[in-house]
């Protein structure tokens, strides 16, 4: 048993475990049965990206023109990668947004992103099937004639993206990590779909041609039961500044995907996503002056450590996680290899400036005139 | 203790781990409305499957004593004793030895770096008693803590545990929730000498004191 744990580690780079039970290595292009989340029933994934319905015609590369090009607005980093994304809601249905933070996709709906660097690498699948939701990724070659199924287990070393670090193309468990039951679309959201879009967004890319945003798709009648308010006021972050909005952006689509109330980590009462149904800064509340859960190696449980210490960011363990690329350290735990060294100057800035904006909006409240009571 | 750091040609050592329980008898699954001996019957299962899997292969020190290595009951299932503070582990030679781990097998060295066997006993600060049955099962299904965190690194056997059914899972965790909780902060995982990336440096700014 320890055996074939250690073979697996040397398999994968000797750095990890593929942790996907009985992963074996598929060849090019043949189908794979993938596990559907909601009944256990299996279902099967297209050997190949062509089968998939993004395109309509292969060899051109021509997008079929069901599939809607959209462009989250505070985008999650891969490294540097390049993204292209669309989604395609099934003629007649519409995503259910009477929950504003966690959207009901009809079956049928499917979700595409392809992943460049330099030039196509990987094209990443999700679909809506009746028993489930269905995740797959597909390996471009080299000369992009071609992008089949990739292993169970992922590739973990496809190209390489900086000296010594190789982009890790996921496993199906991995997609699950992320894209779990209770968050399994991410990215397209009314927050991240606003047409009020952050200008200090990091890392923000030009609107693709004919992309979708929120009002153009309740418009279209693609989205149903979004509260009226968010057609009247488009959602955007009730932040104190540009450099606090920035941030809690970048925290939303970097790290809420997993840390908001309704995934499995709900228990940790961290939650840096930002929750459009009773909007509150609760990336602030959840990290300033908590205690973190996390030890960095090296730290003395009797020393303290503090999610967010207001003011002192080498004091952070947040920004530590984001700065290290230790594979116990780092976070994201997984997606990204290299360190986003604007997110963490971002990062770095919010928090050395949090108690002077602390001050201001003490100072900007209501107060008390002589006589008033207590 | 005295440690004794070994080649792990005696892989073989770890055979007991390799035993995984054939039983398929259905337990009562916790919760609500569980009783006393639905609870009993829940634990019982999972001591076997505790057993059965081998986890005090790694998770219980080893110590010599007068009849050879045997069980150290004062560290049952809590994995690596913090108080045992070892050197750093032996560079070997290319080839096919490729990992060396400690007498206690509580300590591996490997491609992965040096790891340590968690504290699995129900002590909140330094096991699993701030844990939920769902924490539990989400970890030993994805390989990663908590189910999404950081991974489990070998020598741990994921590919055996992620094919354990959720009852299954849930025993074990309610057996490990019955133990008598051990105060024992196993230290974090070593990187290897090639990893890309440093780790924080120990007693770095993350320590200050507020």
């Amino acid at each position: 048993m320890v055996a074939a744990s250690l073979g697996l580690a040397l398999a994968t780079g000797g750095v990890g475990i593929a942790v996907v039970a009985g992963a074996t290595h598929h060849p090019e292009g043949a189908e794979r049965v993938v596990k559907g989340a909601a009944t256990g029933v299996r279902r099967t994934a297209p050997g190949s990206l062509r089968e998939t319905g993004l395109y309509a015609d292969w060899e051109r590369r021509q997008i079929d023109a069901r599939n809607l090009a959209f462009v989250p607005q505070y985008p999650l980093w891969t490294d540097g990668a390049t993204k292209r994304r669309w989604i395609r809601i099934p003629a007649g249905a519409a995503i259910d947004a009477a929950w504003v933070d966690a959207w009901e996709f009809p079956v049928g709906t499917r979700l595409w992103k392809e992943f460049s660097f330099g030039r196509p690498v990987e094209t990443r699948y999700m679909e809506r099937t009746a028993d489930g939701w269905l995740f797959a990724a597909y390996v471009w070659k080299a000369n992009g004639s071609d992008a089949t199924l990739a292993p169970e287990a992922g590739v973990p070393a496809s190209v390489e993206i900086a000296p010594g670090t190789s982009h890790a193309i996921p496993g199906e468990i991995d997609c699950r990590t992320c894209h779990d039951a209770a968050a399994p679309v991410l990215g397209f959201s009314a927050l991240q779909l606003s047409s009020d879009r952050d200008p200090r967004a990091l890392h923000a890319e030009p609107s693709a041609q004919g992309a979708v945003d929120l009002r153009n798709l309740v418009e279209r009648g693609l989205i149903e039961n979004l509260p009226a308010r968010f057609m009247r006021q488009p959602p955007r972050i009730a932040a104190r500044d540009a450099t606090e909005r920035a941030a809690l952006g970048y925290l939303h689509g970097n790290c809420g995907g997993c840390h908001n109330p309704r995934t499995s980590l709900g228990t940790l009462g961290l939650t840096l996503s930002y929750e459009l149904e009773e909007p509150a800064l609760d990336a602030i509340a959840t990290t300033f002056d908590r205690a973190s859960r996390f030890l960095p190696p090296g730290l003395s449980p009797e020393a303290g450590a503090l999610r967010v210490a207001p003011g002192a960011p080498e004091s952070s363990v947040l920004l530590a996680r984001i700065r290290s690329r230790s594979p116990s350290v780092q976070m994201p735990p997984l997606g990204t290899q290299v360190v986003d060294e604007r997110a963490a100057r971002l990062i770095e800035t919010w928090i050395r400036e949090a108690p002077a904006r602390a001050a201001d909006r003490i100072a900007r409240q209501p107060q008390p005139r002589r006589g008033d009571r207590p | 203790m005295r440690i004794t750091i070994l080649p792990v040609a005696a892989l073989v050592l770890c055979a007991p781990a390799c035993r995984q329980s054939g039983e398929r008898e259905r337990a009562p699954a916790a919760g609500e409305g569980a009783t006393a001996g639905d609870r009993a019957a829940q634990i019982a299962r999972g001591e076997r499957l505790v057993t059965l899997g081998g986890c005090n292969d790694c998770h219980t020190p080893l110590v010599m004593g007068p009849n050879g290595p045997e069980r150290d009951t004062t560290h049952f299932l809590a994995g690596h004793p913090q108080e045992l503070a070892l050197p750093p582990a032996p560079e070997l030679s290319p080839g096919p030895w490729i990992a060396t781990m400690a007498g206690t097998m509580t300590a591996w060295s490997g491609p992965w770096g040096t790891t340590f066997t968690a504290n699995l006993t129900p002590d909140r600060e330094t096991g699993l008693g701030n844990w939920t049955a769902q924490d539990f099962i989400a970890t030993m299904r994805t390989g990663r803590h908590l189910g999404k965190g950081r991974r489990i690194l070998p020598p741990m056997p994921m590919e055996v545990l992620v094919k354990y059914t959720d009852e299954e899972l849930g025993a074990v965790f309610a057996y490990l929730q019955s133990l008598k909780p051990v105060k024992n902060r196993v230290p974090a995982p070593i990187e290897p000498k090639t990893a890309a990336a440093p780790a924080p440096a120990a007693g770095s700014a993350v320590t200050k004191k507020r």
